[in-house]
């Protein structure tokens, strides 16, 4: 390695980025050397270290151009869709691999174990595991592990032991081979990394079972793997094996598995018990997430458990209580710093498998390779079968055919098949060749089952899921059946899953919330799914909102008269107004009435909120029960601001049959913010709904409902004859909404002291939903 | 327990046919009525409320209500009974079976149904096989009631949401005056089309026998 550096830095400038290795211990001290040869006495005007900054440099060079790469690949779109991005990595990897080599320089040494364990894999397995749509997960969580652990173990033994049957021919001239080091390499291989699969399956949108199953096998055979290698090249070092060790193996397989997930646990509820803390210093909220996961990998790598699920269920556990605690704006810093790091490493990997395999000295050998590429294939789909076979009875859903093909065409093998080959010790005897084989089955795998795995998949049809499943009424009545089987299981006294979530999910109220989360009041997810349903709504609208937002309207002067809170109210009211109306609009994709200067055209889809409400409020205006010649277009305008109107709303709505008529009160929203209240003034209850400011806003109030069709229909495309009209007012529409932008800063500021935002609360395995 | 364990066999088949459950389902699920019946040949509400486990469920008394109710014993009667016989039990219990992976397409599709049925039998308590907005408001408060610091307003908001929601996609075109009625079961079954039925209201009976394995759950 000191080599490699010497030789960088004695050279010119490199054109090309010739990474070194980013130990710490390891600094060019030569550099000083020869900068110090320069001693003048007059101040140079134009000097140069490169030494001195060559590490840090050549890295960030190699990562831009690996993330250049990926920039590149979706300029035509086209290639992202047929062809999965890690073989477009590995692609170009391997051009600038050729690239070096026909200069002669040495691949960068950067890729040692320590950095690999140590930096890049825990970036990849956080991200899996944060991102991890618990709900599917936990449901299948045995399915996951028996295909993880047993399936994993299946394939390594089997392929180790055929390969081992192999060896004995000596026509392969590998008869060197002993058990052990093939036990070992065949562990190294059956690490199955299928993230290009994954992409595919949610481009495709799968069933949400194989999803989930087959990335939850990728990642926790990532422990499993590890676990296996640690055993096996320990092994490899004793000469002769005995009963005893193989039992030890054992023990110590589980000691390792439990701790970790133990050690996982514990510092996630230590992160989820600190973010309660946090209230004051928001910008370094991130921090603690990260300082945590890596803290527990590293303390798992300490006691040499697995590290990989100390991180994943560190992530797990902590997730949930974290993203109630820490602000909006931490939240999404952190989704987003976790995938960019976990990018940037994985995509690391991809290239330097590519420069790698240009680079190295192969030794190659036909037999040894051909048939470690037959035995992974082969030994993968029959372990699936296998296991698909055992395990189906015990699932409510079994896998049928297709979706067995799906899990096992989709091993493919990645990222830590090869970091594992690469940092293999050099005891081995065999070491080039088993590096050699495993670049093959990567490339093999990554290639050909990567590029064919969509069409195929979409050939044999596998079960589709139902995407977009947020919707009120799914989750309403996902949580009655969840109580409902739960009650019958009570009833007829038999405990299965039902009864242990529900445990645990009272358990989790009573006391986990209480301590770990700021502000514990339990929440919902009915209530969290109308939250953030109604807040998706809210920001689609501004973002969508278009007008000159710098014309003032005297509305907003006006209401900035008045104190803080009676704006945001009135706004949030304005709000909701619009959401009310468009809430359906925005899913259905609807164009919406189209006001005053148009007629309504028939042969669009009418939106029954828009119809809903002006019905009711045509029927709430105290003059329109005499008439019901009010203007169409002011149907929805006639807001009576300023007036409660549970007194009128009772009687016409008891008149007529009450079981009919939907009251289409304005959706309150379900902030606990005492300046919300005032939004319940249409409840049909007799419920609180005064409205405090209605004095202030009388006056405000009547022109500007006006305003509020417009600059919804500015929303609609379709609608540019209105919106000459209508700009000024859509200005003012805009214009007064725009202090109260953005969206989540209105929102998060009442709530930064309630129940956290829902927007970000629970990542739903959403297929092509980023 | 074990004088009236015995049972002339010849019952068991029929209800084996019935309700789809095998005989040792049976036999367990026969105990599980005698406990809870106190060794009665019916079973009245009181029974059912007095399980303990039941307490904490926010919809207990729709769980209570649906087993008394006509409508879930596969025939077409409406209304509800007093007290219900071991074939009723085992006839509403049947809706929870989870479907055998050799069913045909047909079988699948009847068996959600039904499924789909009880839920809807569960929120229309007036059995005019409608959901009217107050019913959908009960059942949603209802849910909500457990969760704590739920103002009624806001269940209410949400049921309202939750109609409009099946309006809208259910009968995009209506006119200005139209009012929605309610949710028929054909629009229940539409709004709810996407979720898989099996596997989240299916209960695996257990052929073993739970008797002796419990411990001291219930208070008979």
């Amino acid at each position: 390695m000191i080599l490699i550096l010497l030789h960088g830095s004695r050279g010119e400038i490199p054109s090309k980025p010739i990474a070194a290795t980013i130990l710490p211990t390891v600094k060019p001290n030569d550099g000083v050397q020869t900068y110090a040869e320069d001693q003048k006495n007059n101040l140079p005007v134009f000097t140069m270290n490169y030494p001195r900054i060559q590490i840090p440099f050549e890295i960030t060079l190699w990562v831009l151009l690996a993330s250049f790469a990926k920039i590149g690949f979706h300029v035509y779109h086209k290639i992202t869709i047929w062809v999965p991005e890690s073989c477009l990595l590995i692609s170009i990897g391997l051009i600038v691999g050729a690239i070096m080599h026909s200069v002669h320089e040495e691949p960068p040494a950067v890729l040692t174990s320590n950095v690999f364990f140590l930096y890049m894999l825990p970036l990849i397995v956080l991200e899996s595991g944060y991102f991890m749509p618990t709900r599917p997960f936990f449901e299948n969580i045995g399915t996951v592990f028996w295909f993880a652990v047993v399936g994993t173990l299946w394939n390594s033994i089997g392929i180790g032991i055929s390969l081992f049957a192999i060896c004995q021919i000596p026509a392969f001239g590998v008869q060197d081979i002993n058990l052990q080091e093939n036990l070992l390499f065949s562990a190294i291989i059956s690490a199955v990394d299928p993230v290009a699969v994954l992409n595919v399956f949610e481009d495709v949108s799968v069933n949400e079972q194989l999803y989930i199953v087959v990335f939850g096998e990728c990642l926790f055979n990532d422990a499993v793997t590890v676990v296996l290698y640690n055993m096996f090249s320990f092994v490899a070092e004793m000469p002769v094996v005995e009963p005893v060790d193989v039992f030890i193996g054992v023990a110590r397989f589980f000691i390792v598995g439990l701790g970790g997930m133990a050690f996982g646990i514990l510092f996630g509820f230590v992160a989820a018990f600190t973010t309660r803390f946090t209230s004051k210093v928001r910008e370094i909220e991130p921090l603690f997430v990260f300082m945590y996961s890596y803290l527990a990998y590293l303390v798992a790598e300490l006691f040499a458990i697995s590290s990989i699920m100390a991180i994943i269920t560190c992530a797990l556990t902590m997730k949930y209580y974290v993203e109630e605690n820490v602000s909006q704006r931490s939240c999404t810093t952190i989704r987003h710093v976790i995938k960019m790091l976990a990018s940037i490493s994985e995509t690391l990997i991809f290239f330097f498998l590519g420069v790698v395999t240009i680079t190295t000295d192969h030794e190659w050998n036909w037999g040894y390779i051909l048939f470690t590429l037959l035995f992974a294939f082969v030994w993968r789909g029959l372990g699936i079968l296998v296991l698909t076979q055992i395990i189906n009875p015990f699932r409510t859903i079994p896998f049928n055919m297709k979706d067995q093909f799906g899990l096992a065409y989709g091993g493919l093998r990645g990222a830590v098949s090869f970091a594992l080959a690469f940092t293999l010790p050099d005891t081995i005897g065999r070491k080039q060749l088993f590096v050699t084989a495993t670049i093959a089955v990567i490339l093999f795998t990554v290639f050909l089952q990567g590029i064919s795995i969509r069409p195929l998949i979409e050939f044999i049809n596998v079960r589709r899921t139902n995407r977009n499943l947020e919707t009120i009424n799914v989750e309403i009545h996902c949580r009655l059946m969840e109580h409902t089987m739960a009650g019958i299981e009570d009833l007829c006294g038999q405990w299965s899953r039902f009864y242990w979530k529900d445990k645990f999910m009272k358990f989790n109220n009573r006391i986990l919330r209480k301590i770990l989360i700021r502000d514990s009041r339990a929440e919902s997810s009915i209530v969290a799914l109308y939250k953030k349903l109604e807040l998706q709504n809210a920001m689609e609208i501004l973002d969508t909102a278009s007008g000159d937002i710098s014309a003032a309207p005297s509305i907003v002067s006006l209401s900035y008269t008045k104190c803080r809170k009676k704006f945001l109210a009135a706004d949030l009211r304005n709000i909701h107004d619009i959401l009310s109306k468009n809430m359906y609009k925005i899913r259905e994709r609807t164009v919406a009435y189209r006001g005053k200067h148009a007629l309504p055209n028939d042969s669009q889809t009418r939106e029954i909120l828009i119809r809903r409400h002006a019905t009711i409020r045509r029927s709430l205006r105290p003059r329109s029960f005499q008439s019901s010649n009010v203007p169409r277009t002011h149907k929805y305008f006639s807001l009576p601001a300023g007036k409660s109107l549970e007194s009128r709303f009772d009687a016409p709505a008891r008149s007529s049959s009450s079981k009919a008529m939907i009251p289409l009160h304005r959706l309150g929203t379900l902030e606990e913010v005492p300046s919300t209240d005032v939004l319940n003034e249409e409840s049909s209850s007799t419920g609180e709904g005064v409205f405090r400011t209605n004095s202030s806003y009388s006056d405000s109030r009547v022109p500007h409902p006006r305003r509020l069709n417009s600059s919804f229909d500015d929303n609609n495309s379709s609608v540019d004859d209105l919106r000459n009209v209508h700009e000024e007012d859509g200005a003012e529409q805009v214009g007064q909404r725009q202090p109260a932008s953005p969206a989540p800063g209105w929102a998060a500021e009442p709530r930064e002291t309630t129940a956290r935002n829902p927007l970000l609360r629970r990542p739903q395995w959403n297929p092509k939903k980023k | 327990m074990g004088a009236s364990q015995t049972r002339p066999e010849h019952n068991y088949d029929d209800l084996t046919d019935k309700s789809g459950f095998s005989q040792e389902q049976i036999k367990n699920l026969y105990q599980r009525f005698q406990q809870l019946s106190g060794n009665h040949e019916k079973i009245s509400r009181d029974d059912l409320d007095r399980i303990p486990a039941l307490n904490n469920n926010p919809i207990r008394k729709q769980i209570i209500t649906a087993f008394f109710d006509k409508r879930n014993q596969h025939q077409n009667d409406v209304g509800s009974l007093d007290e219900i016989g071991f074939e009723q039990f085992l006839m509403v219990m049947s809706h929870f079976r989870p479907v055998n992976s050799t069913a045909t397409e047909e079988e699948k599709v009847t068996v959600r149904k039904q499924k789909l049925r009880f839920l809807f039998n569960m929120h229309d308590t007036d059995n005019d096989g409608i959901i009217t907005l107050d019913e959908y408001r009960t059942v949603v408060e209802e849910l909500l009631s457990q969760s704590g610091a739920i103002e009624t307003e806001v269940a209410r908001s949400i049921a309202d949401a939750a109609m409009l929601e099946v309006a809208s996609t259910n009968v995009p075109h209506m006119a200005p005056d139209d009012f929605y009625e309610g949710i028929t079961f054909e629009h229940f079954e539409q709004i709810l089309k996407g979720i898989e039925m099996e596997s989240r209201m299916s209960i695996r009976f257990l052929d073993m026998n739970t008797a002796t394995m419990r411990c001291g759950k219930l208070s008979s």
